[in-house]
This record gives C-alpha cells, sequence and structure tokens, in this order.
C-alpha cells in the first residue's frame, strides 16, 4: 500500500441540527466512495439525517500564516465595518 | 413465545452471534485501519442483533455460552473462517445479501395487534435493516474494488466467490415461524448478488449451491468443521468459571 493509493481526505460533518458543515478531521481512502463511508464509521456514528462532504486533502488550498497581517487584520479604526450598532431583535437565531 | 417462534429467533440470532463473532477475529488485522473500524462496526451491530434475538428465547448469555455446537442454529456460511479479506467480504456479501431481503420482508409482515411475539421479532428487523442495508453496501464497495482491481485481488475474489458457493443454498431453507416465500427470497438474492459480482467482472460461481455432505446442514446443528474450534474459543471463560457475573 503505498500514499499515492490511499491518499488522504478531508471529511466536513453537518449534524442533524446543525447549520453548516464543520471539519470533523481527516482519513485515509481510496476514492471518495469509500471516504464518505469511512468518513461516516468514524466521525457520525450514522446519526440519521447528517450530511459529509469529502474532500481530497491536495485540493485544498491553506492560507499561509505568513500572510497573516494584511490578510486577516481588520481596520479597527473603521468600526462601521462591524455591524455593532444594531438591537438584535428577540428570536433571530443564528446570527 | 410459541416453539416456532423460539426456531426464528434462534436461527437468525444464531447466525448473527457467530458472524458477528468472526468479525471480531479480525480487529487489529485488518489491512488499513479505516477497514478496522468498518469491520468492527458490522460486528458490533450483528452482536446487538444477536442479543435481541437470543433475549426472546431466553438468557442471552447461557444461550451463547451454554449450548454444545450440535444446539446452534447458525447456517454454515457464517461459521465459515475469515480467509483472506476477499474471502471475509464475499461471505458478508452472501449473507448481508440475505439478511435485508429477509429482514425486509419481515419488518413489512402483517401482525395482528396481540401478537406479541411476532411483534417483537417484526420490531428488530424494523430496526436491523438499516444497519444490515450498511453492510450489504459495504460489502459491495469491496466486491466492486477487489473484483474489479488488480489481477492478483481478481483472482482471489474469484477463489472466495467460489470456495463460499456451495454455502449459500442453506441460507433459503425455509425456517419455522418466519412466514416468508422463500423461492421469492432466493430469486431475489440471485439478482442481486449476480448484479453485483457482474458490475465487479467477477463470473457468477457455477457448481451447486449446497453439497452432499451438507444435508441437515446448519439450521438442524450440524456443522463444519473450524465451527467447534471457534465455540471453544467463544466459551471457555464462561466455562471456565460458570455462575459468575461479568
Amino acid at each position: 500500500m503505498t500514499t499515492s493509493d490511499w491518499p488522504l481526505w478531508e471529511v466536513f460533518v453537518r449534524s442533524r441540527r446543525g447549520l453548516s458543515h464543520t471539519h470533523a478531521g481527516s482519513l485515509h481512502a481510496p476514492d471518495a466512495e469509500m471516504a464518505l463511508r469511512n468518513a461516516r464509521d468514524l466521525y457520525t456514528r450514522r446519526n440519521e439525517g447528517v450530511s459529509i462532504w469529502v474532500v481530497p486533502a491536495a485540493a485544498i488550498t491553506a492560507s499561509s500564516p505568513d500572510e497573516k497581517d494584511p490578510f486577516f487584520e481588520p481596520s479597527a479604526d473603521k468600526p462601521y465595518r462591524h455591524p455593532t450598532f444594531y438591537e438584535i431583535p428577540e428570536g433571530v437565531q443564528h446570527l | 413465545m410459541t416453539a416456532s417462534l423460539n426456531t426464528a429467533a434462534l436461527a437468525l440470532g444464531d447466525d448473527a452471534l457467530v458472524l458477528s463473532h468472526r468479525l471480531g477475529e479480525w480487529a487489529g488485522h485488518a489491512p488499513v485501519l479505516e477497514e478496522e473500524v468498518a469491520l468492527a462496526n458490522i460486528a458490533l451491530d450483528l452482536l446487538g442483533q444477536a442479543r435481541v434475538l437470543l433475549s426472546l428465547v431466553g438468557d442471552e448469555d447461557e444461550l451463547a455460552f451454554l449450548r454444545e455446537e450440535r444446539a446452534f442454529r447458525n447456517v454454515q456460511l457464517v461459521e465459515q473462517p475469515n480467509g483472506d479479506f476477499a474471502h471475509t467480504i464475499v461471505r458478508q456479501l452472501y449473507f448481508s445479501t440475505y439478511q435485508r431481503l429477509l429482514y425486509g420482508r419481515l419488518a413489512a409482515a402483517d401482525v395482528r395487534p396481540d401478537d406479541e411475539a411476532h411483534e417483537a421479532l417484526r420490531g428488530l428487523a424494523a430496526k436491523a435493516v438499516k444497519e444490515v442495508a450498511y453492510h450489504q453496501d459495504h460489502a459491495e464497495q469491496w466486491t466492486l474494488r477487489l473484483g474489479d482491481g488488480t489481477p492478483e485481488s481478481h483472482d482471489r475474489m474469484r477463489t472466495a466467490c467460489d470456495a463460499l458457493w456451495r454455502f449459500t443454498g442453506e441460507l433459503f431453507q425455509p425456517v419455522e415461524g418466519l412466514d416468508v416465500d422463500w423461492r421469492e427470497l432466493e430469486a431475489d438474492w440471485l439478482t442481486s448478488v449476480s448484479a453485483v459480482l457482474t458490475r465487479a467482472t467477477l463470473p457468477l460461481p457455477e457448481g451447486a449451491r449446497t453439497t452432499a455432505w451438507s444435508a441437515g446442514a446448519g439450521r438442524q446443528g450440524v456443522h463444519t468443521e473450524s465451527f467447534g474450534r471457534m465455540l471453544a474459543e467463544m466459551q471457555h471463560l464462561h466455562r471456565s468459571h460458570p455462575g459468575a457475573s461479568w
């Protein structure tokens, strides 16, 4: 068995009541179909009603840690960029 | 519980118990870690089914650990040794296809409201049919990959398909207490298994699906040689310390 036969996959899971897919972990599998099945065993314990995404790790491009400053730092002197001036009405969920 | 329902629960319970034990033997030996988890998952599902079914008959531990070989009612297919990974997968394909078709029928059966025993069996089938559909899918996935993989994996799958074929006829021996059209079940099983084997580029085995010496067979308590050794290992501790609680 070589690594190229069993590449790494990243697994994203949305739980039954969840709103979005969350990165759950990674695993090795020969192809996407098997990756899905393995993900189901490893990360969902076969709970009904969940959604699973598997992505070959090679397909993911990550931001580089070196670019941290210009990439992520918001300009703190422009508060109008942040929606902090509103009262959130009661009953609004998942904001 | 009526005698015929006892027979049925014991047959199905023993199938699940024995195959669960065989799959448990893979722990720590599977080809990859992910497969390790999958086989253990399937074994756990089957053990869960066995516990429910045997509890319908009596004390599950007594039934599992204190019966002699001749009192076990599982089909011979499930007691076959694991062999290589191909043998394990083919055994799983043959059996879980059977189990899914059978449990699907039992789950859909009409039961009189006052028939508690049948209702219990139907409840188990309705729950288990989801599990066994997953087992079947898992076995199919591997059949496709190994059958249509390398020349070596193809040959090994072919050998395994042929070797286990003669144990498949027994699956459709009618079981007392199960109101099922066994001929139709067998036809559906053949259709399903042939379709998977064809997709996996594997020929449907040609030999007989039962052999002369299998007359009577597992459902009547007649088992193959390796089963006795399996039971000795499974029952050893319980028999050494009878009456202990764990």
